[in-house]
């Protein structure tokens, strides 16, 4: 029977199945673990005296809660600095490779596993978080777990799961565009689309020639939201474009063996014929930078219309409409605003979605030669040392820092707010962030999600504006 | 086992929570959370995820909808409502629990009291993680949970798990489960002993794919 990437991938790696339910246990090939969601699962271990069964298949980093400010000096939250020094501890005890604060590799945990060419197609990756769909990027079935999974997973080296339903989604033009547009604004697009739980119980291929002209690392940001639809997973065919991605990285396989894998590797792709549950096309041509508006990724409009009201937004849905009004009230904003009438306080450049180095560079050219507004305090904040390095090499920081930029140290930093980089209620902020939950940036801060083109532009105007006619 | 007061046992539940109780059937009223798409930012914000334990997290609960900015409770908040103290089963809307995958969210909802979650659809790994952590999730379709939240509020509820019904006075409502989740629910199984037990599956697995495998070993 003609078969999806995915049935291909959940296939190899079965290990166990049962019967009498509907899951199965498959073999993890990639563990990536840090700070926040692991110390009770480590304490678990422990009680039970149990050991890690595969050290060697699972890496760890801090990113969450680490400051993004000197790194010479000594960590000033009290909490934070435990929970990173209880990582570091499990690492030793257990024997897992850490690439610490100090680390040339440190960074957020979904940049650089990729870059150092940890994340392979056709493996199964998990991570106690949810922006692991990123991964599938590389045609690998990745995706985010909570804790006793990662305590599961850390045991056993498995998981059990319950097949996920097969969603196609097919991107097509875009590739003639006068105005190129953001991977990020394509995604924000597809969830505006189809909602936050359009692929709850899914798995979402990203087909079309749209996905397949684009770098590794806009495949990233595609694949990273994929969860602020509801799907754990996204998935890309993995081609030429990933493999000279992986070839001479750190960690990737070597020579001989490298070229044998690539073999194996072209393997993975769905069958013609291949039955999907669910289908989703979109026309990438003449699509408008996207800005969200409200309190969940879908509540996202085109940069160049206004804040609908909340009938025009929940299209005669009683719940949605009720988020919608809540989502007003909570940004204070009003139906009919232009976006672009819209003034920002901050701006952030940075987070798994969107701080690698084609992210910077995107942002840097919206920056050139100009200052960044009076009003509005901005700050990137790179993926990961390896990023901030190659970035600096292009003089990228020089750049950011001359029009008023704060150039940081690599971490999750203002996309959760974890450690001091927070937005003060009332707030707003242009982020290049995933979500724009209540609360997310800092306690009543308010989130824009956006690209890290119109993040820069923002930056520079104190408002939204619209890229196409302003750079 | 719980109950002795022992050092050891008060130990073991505030470091890790391990203990999986089985899930016993229950009567309760329904605390109403009328809102929907709720992500786990809002069950648990940030700051209460540096914490190390499972436990503890129940004050914290729904942190900002519940309390100023002074720590005050806020009195329109459901859980601030006398009316609703001390009751065992959330009832919710559409596409609960989305967003970041924290467990937090889940021990929140536990150490506050819950034990039971009613709502039409939710978020595949708060979904995962609500099971892992002994609390029974409820699917139901929209016009039932709609008709719950307009005139059965002050009913009690009786969640019998092993019939897979929910009842309310005489009247029964009947759910789906995966029948590995339910018995792990009614036998309070660990998971992980489980799958220890297929280490032989998992050894074959490893050597029948030891290039694969190997590839990526990386020490």
């Amino acid at each position: 029977m003609a078969q999806t990437l995915y049935d291909k991938i959940w296939d190899n790696h079965v290990v166990y199945s049962d019967e009498s339910s509907d899951l199965s246990l498959l073999y993890i090939d990639r563990h990536y673990v840090h700070e926040v969601t692991s110390p009770q699962a480590f304490d678990g271990l422990r009680i039970n005296k149990r050991s890690v069964r595969r050290p060697d298949l699972t890496f760890a980093t801090v990113d969450h809660n680490v400051p993004t400010t000197n790194r010479s000096l000594p960590i000033v939250d009290q909490i934070s600095s435990l929970q990173i020094k209880t990582l570091e501890n499990n690492c030793k005890e257990f024997g897992i490779r850490l690439f610490d604060i100090h680390d040339k590799y440190q960074g957020i945990v979904h940049v650089i596993g990729p870059e150092l060419g940890l994340t392979l197609p056709g493996s199964t990756i998990v991570c106690g978080d949810s922006h692991t769909s990123t991964h599938g990027a590389f045609g690998s079935l990745a995706f985010g777990i909570g804790t006793s999974e990662v305590e599961h997973v850390l045991a056993t080296q498995c998981l059990w799961l319950k097949k996920s339903k097969n969603f196609e989604i097919v991107l097509n033009g875009g590739l003639k565009q006068k105005h190129p547009i953001s991977s990020k604004d394509v995604i924000l697009n597809i969830i505006r689309k189809i909602g936050t739980s359009g692929g709850s119980g899914s798995v979402i291929e990203y087909k079309g020639n749209y996905i397949s002209s684009l770098s590794m690392e806009k495949r990233m940001t595609i694949c990273n939201m994929s969860i602020e639809a509801g799907a754990r997973a996204g998935l890309v065919v993995p081609d030429d474009v990933t493999f000279e991605y992986l070839r001479g990285r750190v960690f990737s396989p070597k020579s001989e063996l490298f070229d044998q894998q690539v073999d194996n590797w072209k393997d993975l792709r769905s069958d013609n014929g291949a039955q999907y549950d669910k289908t989703f096309s979109i026309d990438i041509d003449n699509l408008a930078p996207q800005v969200t508006w409200g309190t969940n990724p879908a509540m996202t409009i085109d940069v160049d219309s206004a804040i609908p009201s909340p009938d025009e937004y929940s299209m005669g849905n009683d719940d949605e409409k009720k988020s919608a009004i809540k989502a007003l009230e909570y940004m204070n904003l009003k139906p009919g605003l232009p976006i672009t009438d819209i003034s920002v306080d901050r701006v952030f450049i940075g987070s798994c979605t969107n701080a690698r180095l084609e992210d910077l560079i995107e942002a840097s050219n919206a920056v050139k030669g100009k200052k960044v507004s009076s009003n509005v305090k901005a700050m990137v904040v790179p993926g990961s040392q390896q990023v901030k390095i190659a970035a600096e090499k292009l003089g990228l920081d020089k750049i950011f820092i001359n029009a008023g930029f704060e150039w940081r140290e690599p971490g999750c930093s203002m996309c959760l707010g974890m450690n001091p980089d927070i937005l003060q209620a009332g707030e707003r902020c242009a982020s290049t962030s995933n979500r724009n939950f209540e609360g997310r940036q800092g306690t009543g801060g308010r989130t824009h999600l956006v690209s890290p083109l119109m993040a820069a532009a923002a930056a520079i105007a104190g408002k939204f504006v619209d890229v196409r006619e302003w750079v | 086992m719980l109950e002795n007061g022992s050092k050891f046992d008060l130990l073991q539940i505030k470091i890790t929570g391990v203990i999986m109780e089985p899930f016993k059937n229950l009567t309760s009223k329904v605390v109403p959370l009328d809102i929907a798409n709720i992500d786990t930012d809002q069950i648990i914000p940030k700051q209460f995820l540096k914490l190390l334990g499972k436990t503890g997290y129940g004050e914290y609960l729904f942190f900002n909808w519940r309390y100023d900015n002074q720590g005050t409770p806020l009195e329109n908040f459901v859980l601030n409502s006398p009316l609703y103290s001390g009751r065992q089963i959330l009832l919710t809307r559409e596409n609960f629990g989305i967003g970041s995958s924290r467990e937090h969210a889940v021990w929140a909802l536990k150490d506050y009291g819950f034990k039971v979650i009613l709502g039409v659809s939710f978020a595949d790994i708060f979904y995962n993680n609500c099971f892992k952590n002994g609390i029974l999730v409820i699917k139901m379709d929209k016009n039932i949970i709609e008709d719950f939240f307009t005139t059965t509020i002050n009913e009690n509820f009786e969640i019998d798990l092993i019939r897979q019904q929910v009842r309310i006075n005489s009247k029964a409502f009947g759910f789906d489960i995966d029948p590995t989740l339910k018995s792990y629910l009614v036998n309070g199984l660990d998971e992980i002993s489980k799958t220890l037990e297929l280490a032989s599956h998992i050894k074959k697995y490893e050597d029948k794919n030891k290039v694969s495998v190997e590839s990526k070993s990386m020490i």
